[in-house]
């Protein structure tokens, strides 16, 4: 189980090795709240999924699975969308499309189909939690790295002094390309160095 | 196996056993003199800082050359082959003369890293690495990259120093520029691009050389020519005249030192026509319908994209069949 749990962090990242779910994140990873609250929304659906998943996987039948699948992620997507509008409507304004956008995510698609389908729930739970970490670290790590240097700011508290020039391209979807493309480089490069044999 | 006996092998190479006189570093080493007349019309028109600027630029792309290959593991020699000299002054040349030092160190760097290095250093990269570190720049630091200055700033007063190019005077408020101005380069503008006389002698230079093959420049400028003059004759008013659209912004610049690149310009004459007149109609579309006032630097960027599939059309028939 902890086997389970620990291959989405960093072997089987979602979003690092995978690359998967590429829209929002670079879409949403300008800010380091935005990241943080669409890591919580997108962990939020994917342990919820997979639960409930897991738990009817036994009578969902396979020719129709797909369908059964997205309406139990839009139902969590459509609860944590709800949530977000009520009570953080700043957020929710800055997430835009992006939570409604989750049902379509591939991260958790591929789970439901490739995991929670074919395994007993609490496996499906413990490897939600991990790729829904893995996700979340990925992000944010974006976000506050983007932040940092489109504003000068980390989580809205000013860092660099007013010196600092922002980099507008940061908050561009090219900054957003080129600071996952140089992650994902120094990720592969740190596992070839300390990882032995991955592929 | 000993150095010693390596030397002894026998080389066995099929014929002809022609071999040419010239290497990288002849190449780059001719590029850079051939750099030397606009570099200085950059510094007398702009001032020493602006020869600052170029400095920090070739500091910066040669020494980032050298810690990435150093940190690769890679023979660090190829740092100091010129190409990455070329690569600092060409960014440089583009950029605003009173751009802060640091973004142009950045910009090297990026042009280093992100433009040659990533793909695989000299010979893979696909687009123009000087040009990617100016379109970050220009990306990053909008409002820095085009602030521009006037020749001989030190002279006037300091409100009056601000200038906007020939090619923004003439886009957004319809003003002109005498041509003798433009050709000498005493305008506002990039560093090294004003002066179309300086490029032209490194440029023909270059040519005489046999570094550089004249096709490329020829239609890149005679496509402007002729679509600027299409569209002056059909209404002189609103659209600026063929000889002001080759002699102002980086028409020469590019033309000469940038869409001439060896390793990303097509390998076959025929190719390079295509080439020439595609970056050519690119720069007509950007300057006039475009947002920007100059379309020189993404009309070789976009052109560079299109090279493997122009090689790839014009592969040469082998000899024989």
């Amino acid at each position: 189980m902890k086997k389970v749990f620990i291959r989405g962090l960093l072997k089987e990242n979602p979003v690092l090795v995978a690359l998967l779910g590429l829209c929002s994140v670079l879409a949403v990873s300008n800010t380091a709240i935005n990241s943080l609250f669409m890591s919580g929304a997108v962990m939020f659906v994917l342990v919820f999924s997979s639960l409930i998943i897991s738990s009817i996987r036994k009578i969902i039948p396979n020719q129709v699975r797909i369908p059964c699948f997205i309406v139990v992620i839009a139902t969590f997507v459509t609860i944590a969308d709800l949530f977000l509008k009520a009570y953080f409507p700043e957020i929710s304004k800055n997430l835009g499309p992006f939570v409604p956008l989750i049902v379509v995510n591939c991260i958790i698609l591929a789970r439901q189909e490739a995991f929670a389908s074919k395994n007993p729930v609490h496996y499906a739970v413990a490897d939600a939690f991990g790729m829904a970490i893995g996700y979340a670290w990925v992000i944010i790590t974006l976000g506050i790295i983007r932040e940092l240097l489109g504003f000068g700011t980390i989580f809205g508290h000013k860092v660099l002094g007013s010196w600092f020039e922002p980099w507008v391209v940061m908050l561009l979807p090219p900054g957003a390309f080129i600071t996952l493309g140089v992650i994902v480089g120094i990720m592969r490069w740190l596992q070839a160095k300390f990882g032995g044999s991955t592929s | 196996m000993p150095k010693k006996e390596k030397k002894k092998l026998l080389i066995v190479t099929p014929a002809p056993h022609i071999k040419a006189p010239s290497d990288i570093r002849k190449i780059m080493w001719n590029t850079v003199l051939a750099l030397l007349p606009p570099i200085i019309a950059g510094v007398y028109f702009f001032g020493l800082y602006s020869l600052a600027l170029i400095i920090v630029c070739v500091l910066f792309s040669v020494g980032s050359e050298w810690v990435f290959l150093k940190a690769r593991k890679m023979d660090t020699s190829a740092a100091f082959d010129g190409s990455a000299v070329i690569t600092g002054i060409l960014l440089a040349l583009v950029l605003p003369p009173k751009l802060p030092l640091w973004m142009g160190a950045l910009g090297a760097i990026f042009a280093i890293v992100f433009g040659k290095q990533m793909f695989g250093g000299l010979g893979q990269n696909i687009f123009n690495p000087a040009l990617l570190g100016r379109a970050f720049l220009m990306a990053a630091f909008p409002v820095a990259m085009t602030t521009w200055v006037k020749p001989f700033y030190w002279n006037l007063p300091a409100d009056a120093i601000t200038a906007a190019t020939p090619l923004a005077l003439a886009k957004f408020s319809h003003q002109t520029t005498p041509y003798l101005k433009l050709f000498l380069g005493n305008v506002g503008g990039s560093l090294g691009e004003t002066s179309a006389l300086a490029i032209l002698l490194g440029g023909l230079y270059l040519i005489i050389r046999k570094i550089i093959d004249w096709t490329l420049p020829f239609t890149y400028i005679a496509t402007v020519f002729v679509l600027g003059g299409v569209l002056w004759l059909i209404n002189p008013n609103k659209y600026p005249d063929p000889l002001f659209h080759i002699l102002a912004g980086g028409l020469m610049l590019g033309a000469f030192f940038m869409l001439t690149d060896l390793v990303t310009s097509p390998i076959t004459r025929k190719g390079r026509i295509v080439f020439g007149i595609l970056a050519g109609v690119l720069v007509i579309i950007i300057r006039i319908w475009g947002g920007y006032p100059e379309g020189v630097m993404f009309s070789i960027l976009i052109a560079n994209a299109f090279r493997p599939w122009i090689d790839r059309l014009f592969i040469p028939k082998r000899f024989g069949t």
